[in-house]
């Protein structure tokens, strides 16, 4: 394994960045600074970062129900989303999303999402648009898109639209699946006839792969590889990552559906401190992981005192916003 | 008379109906082993077993689609769709298939299936997880639409509505999961398009409908302290709507307010109302009135999901302005 040391260090960065965001919003949600339900990213960390370490700024993606590491992953300021989560002002959405509809239209993030598969879709019609238009990448070739999802969206007819449609029209897009295994409580393969679900690619006739979804540079090397087909003209790929969610569902889940000891089964094979061992192989000193780790804290702590400090919106600030025409506001 | 909580209610009238009639079965999301995410359907799993309750994938469309074929060759399924957000998910079969199915037969399909859905908002869910869509189907003939307030309705409702010929989309409100209300030991079902007087008065009639039934009375004892004496409504279902029931009250106090949680613009509020105007415009010694959400999406934050909402509050103010003017 030789990967660029400064690369490995980002990508350590980031994922370790979305762990503490996650815990840290668990926290201040018990101690009530967060209104709404939380779906943790927790565990599936190499995915998101991984993915989005194959695409360029002008790239896009599309986000879920469980999306802060995406967005995290995409360059999404935790600061302006914990704000978010506490439902102020200087939030993404000005308070109007929360966690659930989380975008930030200048880094390409076209929105997390509260229906499951509802980015899917949408990720084709932005490679759509890429392919029309001629859109090129920063990096040469085709602006790409990207769709994260579930394993529990593949089960949605959005899903099986949306991939024959790029398959049709062999759009610039990536589908990632991270399959953590369940669709909230019921596990995957009660949801579906096949586990091994990049076999969903061949009937929209584009390459599947299933890659382990917690080792962070097989996900960066996969995604390089869709990525580079689709800036080629060469279509779409879907991608499977296989991983695992270390908390319920929503934060609260009793978790009736599964046993401790998967858990810790899976928690052996936690993406962060794998990571941590493979740059510590490389040479990197120990020293300099604390500094990512202490320089994260910091962060952590402004998103916290923004989201605590910034005034809530007015409530008719709920009228703003609906339409872009607003025909003098005859139209409310 | 022993008390239960609406979602306690719901499910003893799933059990039963069950228990009666082999060709009831459940099918949904996470509604076996999780007992549904709102907890209504615990314990069916261990009851009746994987034949009668079965977890579904998360394909509303093709879930509402396959009730539809069990409901024509002989069955009697009961949906549940988590959100009734979700509806737009499963919108095509329910509105093109469902609805229609009876009539473009020409009487041929029997469609007994009940869709049951959970409506209104929890509070900071935002915008796809707090909608209230009873209107979106108003306009849609061939279903019926239940909205029961109490633990009795939502029981003897859901009863009458498994045993019917017809398709039902049957609107649980979130907030109302754990009220409590009386509910006897023995057979309850409550026909569809009967309304019930909540509370009897003279000068105001408010029809509250669904979660809005709670924060209608609150509202009326209130109002009654300062001797305005409103008669409260539920219809309880919206299709077939209670009309004699309404109509009956209105020419009785001549000034009416419509509860409802979903957007005002186009909601059950605009029927209503228009009928109101059709058969009882002369009763009206003031202008009809709706408390409705605002028409905006709810949005996350509390400060302006309160102020999208209708609350007791609003209900308050409006039912003074309505009885002074
Ligand atoms: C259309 C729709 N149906 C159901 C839900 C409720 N729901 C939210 S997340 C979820 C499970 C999604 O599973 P998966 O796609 O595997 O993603 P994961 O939660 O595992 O990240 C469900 C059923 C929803 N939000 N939208």
């Amino acid at each position: 394994m030789g990967f660029d040391v400064e690369l490995g260090l980002e990508w350590y960065r980031q994922m370790v960045l979305i762990r503490q965001f996650e815990l840290r919003a668990i926290e201040e949600r018990k101690k009530g600074l967060i209104p709404g339900f939380i779906h943790p990213y927790i565990g599936q960390e190499a995915c998101a970062v991984g993915a989005c370490a194959a695409l360029a700024p002008d790239d896009v993606i599309t986000s879920t129900h469980r999306g802060h590491g995406h967005l995290i992953a995409k360059g999404g300021d935790v600061r302006r989303m914990m704000a978010e989560l506490a439902g102020r002002q200087t939030g993404y959405c000005g308070g109007k999303g929360g966690s659930l509809h989380m975008t930030d239209f200048e880094l390409g993030i076209l929105g997390a999402n509260g229906i499951v598969a509802g980015g899917i879709p949408m990720a084709v019609g932005a490679a759509l648009a890429f392919q029309l238009r001629g859109d090129r990448s920063s990096q040469g070739g085709l602006r790409v898109a990207l769709a994260f999802f579930g394993d529990g969206a593949t089960n949605q007819g959005a899903f099986h639209e949306a991939l024959n449609l790029a398959g049709l029209w062999r759009l610039p897009v990536v589908f990632f699946c991270e399959n953590n295994l369940y669709g909230e409580g019921t596990p995957q393969h009660k949801q579906a006839p096949i586990t091994r679900l990049s076999q969903r690619a061949a009937s929209y006739a584009m390459p599947g792969v299933t890659v382990d979804g917690n080792d962070v540079e097989a996900v960066y090397q996969a995604t390089c590889q869709a990525v580079q087909r689709a800036r080629a003209g060469d279509g779409p790929t879907f991608i499977e990552g296989l991983t695992y969610r270390y908390r319920g569902h929503y934060e609260g889940d009793p978790q009736v559906y599964r046993s401790r000891d998967e858990v810790a089964q899976w928690e052996a094979r936690d993406p962060i401190p794998r990571w941590r061992q493979a740059l510590l192989a490389q040479g990197v000193l120990p020293a300099t992981l604390d500094d990512v780790e202490r320089h994260v804290a910091a962060l952590l702590e402004e998103a916290v005192a923004l989201a605590r400090s910034s005034p809530p919106p007015r409530p008719e600030d709920a009228l703003e916003g609906v339409y872009g025409d607003t025909h003098d506001g005859r139209v409310f | 008379m022993p008390w239960a909580t609406y979602s306690a209610a719901i499910r003893q009238a799933l059990e039963e109906e069950m228990r009666r009639d082999p060709s009831v079965f459940v099918l949904g999301e996470d509604v076996g082993v999780m007992g549904g995410v709102f907890g209504v359907t615990e314990g069916l799993l261990a009851h009746f077993g994987a034949q009668r309750v079965l977890d579904t994938p998360i394909s509303e469309n093709g879930i509402v689609g396959a009730a539809l074929g069990a409901a024509m060759v002989g069955m009697r399924p009961v949906v549940e769709i988590m959100f009734g957000d979700f509806l737009g998910c499963a919108g095509d079969q329910i509105i093109n298939q469902v609805a229609k199915a009876r009539y473009m037969s020409g009487g041929k399909a029997r469609v007994s299936m009940v869709i049951r859905v959970t409506t209104g908002a929890p509070g900071a869910a935002a915008a796809q997880h707090s909608q209230s869509p009873e209107a979106w189907f108003l306009n849609v003939p061939g279903l019926k639409i239940a909205a029961p307030a109490t633990p009795y309705d939502a029981k003897g409702l859901l009863k009458t509505a498994i045993r019917g010929e017809d398709p039902v989309i049957f609107f649980e409100h979130k907030r109302l999961y754990a009220t409590k209300g009386e509910l006897p030991d023995e057979e309850v079902t409550v026909p569809f398009g009967v309304a019930r007087v909540a509370r009897s008065g003279d000068d105001l009639t408010i029809v509250a409908i669904s979660g809005m039934l709670p924060l209608a009375l609150e509202a009326a004892e209130v109002l009654s302290t300062e001797g305005i004496s409103c008669e409260v409504i539920d219809p309880r279902t919206l299709v077939p709507l209670d009309n004699s029931s309404i109509i009956r009250s209105v020419r009785k106090t001549g000034r009416v307010l419509i509860a409802y949680e979903g957007h005002q613009r186009g909601g059950v509020g605009a029927e209503l109302a228009a009928l109101i105007a059709e058969e009882a415009l002369e009763y009206l010694d003031a202008p009809v009135k709706r408390v409705a959400a605002r028409n905006v999406p709810i949005p996350y934050a509390p400060e302006m999901e309160r102020f999208v909402l209708p609350s007791t509050q609003d209900i308050i103010t409006a039912a003074r302005a309505l009885v002074l003017s």
